[in-house]
């Protein structure tokens, strides 16, 4: 593993729990997780359906707010359910400066065409528009949608949509990125496509990446995964084969 | 930064501009409601500027002649004409009565004027067809919305008229076009009684010995004369010289001479404030209604235009946009479909304004206060919007 030393790791989750509703109808989801991810690491997170994945993606990517453990980002604390939640008071400019997160549905907006969809990331943080948009474009390049750069986001296929989801999720250069099963609609062709544009983000940018996957073929490209069983999770050295 | 609101207007850019006419014909509405009113106050003005007075002299104590029914003798003019300060003195009569004129019934007002000089206040003010009145009688000139056109024969009650000049914008206080006539026929159509009446009154002055005595022979006559003949007028108009203080003149002529005199101010009070008060207050209760009614509706509107992204909406939160940014989108959306619908109003009440019976008169004041109004309405409507998008919880938007 090539972490620096000295350098916090980009996530360290320790004993996170989340707890869905109360009473009777109470759903705990995660009930202590563990999680390590170094700077330019891409680890790969699987588990059964309903084991709560996505949850943890959530807490992660400060979406939802978690009922309790700790979590750091770059060794920030970010999360301490002991002294009372949340520890910084702006999460939307954590989740637009600090994290890109490609959903399991692309969720783009419909009225944006996708150039603007990608670029709207940087707009919001003050790039002005024509770099946003030159950014966009290489990104679209990239994961081989360029040629659709100026159509409406519903003429686009399911697949085509979830690409420039993924494009979204990179535009900020964000120090870490979550990827919520991000190649489900694409051909295994195109999917190793997109893991190897997150491994080529992971060594440039020192990305810290985090990809839910159910995908057979792409799972034996994470040099380190973690199973999520009962809430919990395990962490398996993985196969890490090149792309 | 893009603009998103504008982006999402032109994304479904139909139904926004659907949308907006409906709003723009409501706004329309209310524009013209307002115009009504400018054109009840505007009827009132130049019924007075056209009136070619400084001072209306009127019987004493009453709001004539246009608020009130006045009736001075016809010879009362004498008297003020020598005053100092008075440069000219018209007698004049008014008189609102129904005629049927090729087979269209109109309200008109005749007003009697003298024709013995040019240019006697109570004279139209200018002929956009034809020559003044000359003759003594039977001539007559009419405003334009009377419909009726040079050369024309009118009936107007025992006689008949022929039209030899047209003028425009010679109005009544509540907007019924003018016919003027010489002075003695109006006297005779307002005040005089028609054969009948008048025989019955000869059969009972002749029945009266006070009246009816061999002795005196003549006298009844005299009497029966007297009686057929009137010697009324509504109202006595003056012009002032120049540089001749109208309160002044005003109160030496009510001083001496037991009527009441008001200048072009009071007579402005009279016919704005007084005559169309009930009017305008009903009016501005209109308005009121109106407005209220734009409110919810743009309220209304804006809050379904904007659940109707409640997806999108969480998606920017979850991005990481501002509040401020998706209250923004919100609130320029709003103004824009105040704009739409303020631009469509406003065209569209210039489009029927003719077609109003009475005069609606569009001021860009109004229009720009209008503007104004609209969208301080709509602001204040997208509040209830952006309260509601600012609560959407992005995690429950989303799945997954
Ligand atoms: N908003 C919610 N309210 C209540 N329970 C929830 C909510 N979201 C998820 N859950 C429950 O939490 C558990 C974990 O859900 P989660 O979506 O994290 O699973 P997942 O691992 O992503 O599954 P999948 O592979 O199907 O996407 C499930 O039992 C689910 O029913
Ligand atoms: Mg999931």
């Amino acid at each position: 593993m090539d972490k620096i030393k000295n350098s916090p790791p980009a996530i360290k989750l320790t004993g996170l729990r989340k707890r869905y509703g109360s009473g009777d109808a109470a759903v705990d989801a995660l009930k202590g997780v563990d999680m390590t991810v170094w700077p330019g690491e891409v680890v790969g997170l699987i588990g059964p359906s309903g084991s709560g994945k996505s949850t943890l993606l959530k807490c992660l990517g400060a979406v939802i707010e978690p009922t309790g453990g700790h979590m750091e980002l770059a060794g920030e604390t970010i999360y301490d359910g002991a002294s009372g939640g949340w520890k910084i008071p702006d999460l939307r400019t954590l989740r637009r400066d600090r994290i890109g997160f490609v959903f399991q549905a692309p969720y783009l907006i419909p009225f944006l065409d996708v150039t603007d969809n990608v670029a709207l990331l940087p707009m919001l943080a003050g790039v002005d528009n024509a770099t946003a948009r030159q950014r966009a474009l290489e990104l679209l390049t990239a994961l081989d949608v360029a040629h659709r750069a100026k159509a409406q986001v519903s003429q686009l296929s399911g697949g085509e949509q979830q690409r420039v989801a993924i494009a979204r999720s990179l535009a900020n250069h964000a120090p870490i990125i979550l990827a919520d099963e991000p190649t489900a609609p694409l051909d295994s062709e195109r999917a190793l496509t997109v893991i190897r544009i997150l491994n080529d983000m992971a060594q440039q940018f020192r990305t810290a990446i985090i990809v839910v996957t159910h995908d057979e073929k792409i799972i034996p490209t994470f040099k380190r995964i973690y199973q999520i069983r009962d809430g919990k999770t395990h962490e398996e050295a993985g196969e890490g084969r090149t792309v | 930064m893009i603009n998103l609101a504008g982006r999402d207007i032109l994304h479904g850019w139909g139904k926004f501009l659907f949308t907006g006419v409906g709003l723009g014909l409501l706004i329309g509405v209310t524009l013209s409601m307002a115009g009504i009113y400018r054109g009840m106050v505007d009827d009132g003005q130049v019924l007075i500027d056209n009136s070619g007075a400084d001072l209306w002299v009127v019987q004493q104590g009453t709001l004539g002649p246009y608020a009130e029914p006045s009736s001075i003798r016809d010879d009362v003019w004498r008297g003020i004409a020598g005053l100092p300060g008075v440069a000219e003195t018209g007698n004049a009569a008014y008189l609102t009565i129904q005629i049927q004129h090729a087979g269209i019934e109109a309200r008109v007002m005749i007003v009697g004027m003298e024709v013995d000089r040019p240019n006697r206040p109570g004279a139209p003010a200018y002929l956009t067809a034809g020559r003044p009145v000359l003759a003594g009688h039977y001539e007559a000139i009419a405003d334009e919305k009377t419909g009726l056109a040079l050369g024309e024969r009118i009936r107007i009650r025992r006689h008949e008229y022929v039209i030899v000049g047209l003028t425009r914008r010679m109005v009544s206080a509540s907007g019924d076009p003018m016919i003027f006539v010489p002075l003695k026929d109006a006297q005779e159509i307002q005040f005089l009684k028609d054969n009948d009446a008048l025989l019955n009154e000869r059969a009972r002055t002749a029945a009266n010995p006070a009246f009816n005595r061999p002795g005196v022979p003549g006298l009844l006559e005299a009497v029966q004369a007297a009686g057929a003949q009137s010697r009324m007028v509504n109202t006595v108009l003056v012009r002032l010289s120049p540089g001749a203080d109208a309160d002044a003149v005003a109160n030496e002529i009510q001083r001496w001479k037991r009527l009441t005199a008001y200048t072009r101010a009071q007579m402005e009070d009279i016919l704005i404030a007084k005559l169309i008060a009930t009017s305008s207050k009903q009016i501005g209760m209109f308005l009121a209604i109106l407005s209220v009614v734009t409110a919810a509706i743009v309220a209304f509107i804006i809050y379904t235009m904007t659940m109707a992204k409640i997806r999108e909406i969480a998606v920017l939160k979850l991005i990481g946009a501002k509040n401020r940014t998706i209250a923004l989108m919100i609130l320029q959306q709003a103004l824009g479909l105040g704009l739409i619908g303020f631009l469509v109003g406003r065209v569209a009440s210039g489009l029927w304004a003719p077609v109003f019976p009475k005069y609606v008169l569009l001021l860009p004041g109004d229009a720009l206060r209008g503007f104004a109004i609209v969208m301080l309405i709509c602001a204040l409507a997208s509040v209830v919007a952006i309260r509601a998008a600012l609560r959407i919880d992005p995690a429950e938007a989303i799945g997954g």
